[in-house]
């Protein structure tokens, strides 16, 4: 990407995010109540969305030579760790620790 | 008013604060170590101001220029702030300029300050609620600012180091899957974007996977409003 694609990408991010925000208070001003469907779409989106997430960040992963085992491994012990301290940062830091281990020292 | 609303935001913003440092330099580092300058996380932090957003932004500008699966993409990992927008609407009713900037900063944490806590009946709302805003912005901001300085001048080799993103996001989906009984929405998401993914490869499967998780949730409510 060029800078210009890179600023222009960056902006409409900004512009997305905003009109997400100030939507509601521009469509629904006081008393009109949302449609059903997209209050139904808004509750509903978010957990769908970081599963999609969870796919897109394993993406190029799938398709490389160990088709996502490092992956895998620091996942399974997010979910070990987060069960047993239950404190978000700490599972971040030591799975992101635990990965980085993995793709320097043993999948080389 | 304004002294007095500050002191009774700030006790509410501390959690906050530990939170966003850590994950905005863990951010402005990530940013730093993939080569781009300090001003991108910094300009990003200021003005798109969406945590999960900003590092899949990331991503996004280090693969193909393309500018509408951008948009797309934005609209549907922060649709949640619809819901924020349709759940403020009273509370952020009557705060005159300052409305503009409670609505612009309203991100995850933010609302849920303002959502949940009523502030004594001497402190003004408005100003309360901006306090709130403003605090959680500039710990970001600060956050990524610090992140990206760390990168010049710590070295080490960062390989691995974007799966913190990997990382944030299965640490979401975990919390979601407790707090929540109902879990179609999580696996929907999951699954079609995998099946996606399957298809059409790993360049080309965000916009069809958004397209298809809507359309699932289209025939759910439609069979829920069947059974009814």
């Amino acid at each position: 990407m060029t800078t210009l694609q890179k600023v222009l990408t960056i902006a409409v991010v900004a512009l997305g995010t905003q009109i997400t925000r100030f939507s509601a208070f521009l469509v629904f001003p006081e008393g009109k109540t949302p449609p059903k469907f997209i209050s139904y779409l808004a509750s509903v989106l978010p957990c769908a969305v970081i599963g999609m997430l969870v796919v897109y960040c394993l993406k190029d992963a799938v398709f490389s030579r160990l088709h996502c085992l490092p992956e895998l491994i620091a996942i399974a012990f997010i979910v070990v760790l987060r069960k047993w301290k239950k404190n978000t940062l700490l599972s971040i830091a030591g799975g992101t620790v635990l990965y980085m281990f993995l793709v320097q020292s043993v999948f080389i | 008013m304004k002294t007095k609303a500050f002191k009774a935001a700030f006790p509410y913003t501390i959690p906050i604060a530990v939170g966003f440092l850590f994950l905005g330099m863990s951010y402005g580092f990530l940013m730093k170590s993939k080569g781009f300058s300090f001003w991108y996380p910094v300009c990003m932090s200021l003005f798109i101001y969406a945590g999960s957003m900003q590092f899949v932004t990331v991503d996004l500008l280090l693969s193909a220029f393309n500018l509408p699966a951008a948009f797309f993409l934005t609209l549907m990992v922060n649709a949640r702030h619809l819901f924020y927008g349709i759940s403020l609407l009273e509370k952020y009713k009557n705060t005159g300029w300052k409305k503009l900037y409670l609505i612009f900063g309203m991100c995850d944490e933010t609302f849920s300050i303002n959502c949940a806590v009523t502030p004594p009946a001497d402190v003004d709302r408005g100003w309360f609620m901006f306090f709130v805003t403003l605090l959680n912005q500039i710990y970001w901001v600060t956050g990524s600012a610090l992140g990206a300085l760390l990168g010049y001048v710590i070295h080490f080799n960062t390989t691995g180091i974007e799966f913190v993103m990997t990382a944030l996001f299965v640490v979401m989906f975990l919390n979601q899957w407790e707090e929540s009984s109902e879990h179609r929405p999580a696996l929907i998401g999951v699954g079609a974007s995998f099946v996606c993914l399957m298809i059409f490869g790993s360049g080309q499967f965000l916009l069809p996977a958004m397209a298809l998780i809507v359309a699932c949730f289209i025939f759910l409510k439609s069979k829920k409003e069947a059974a009814q």
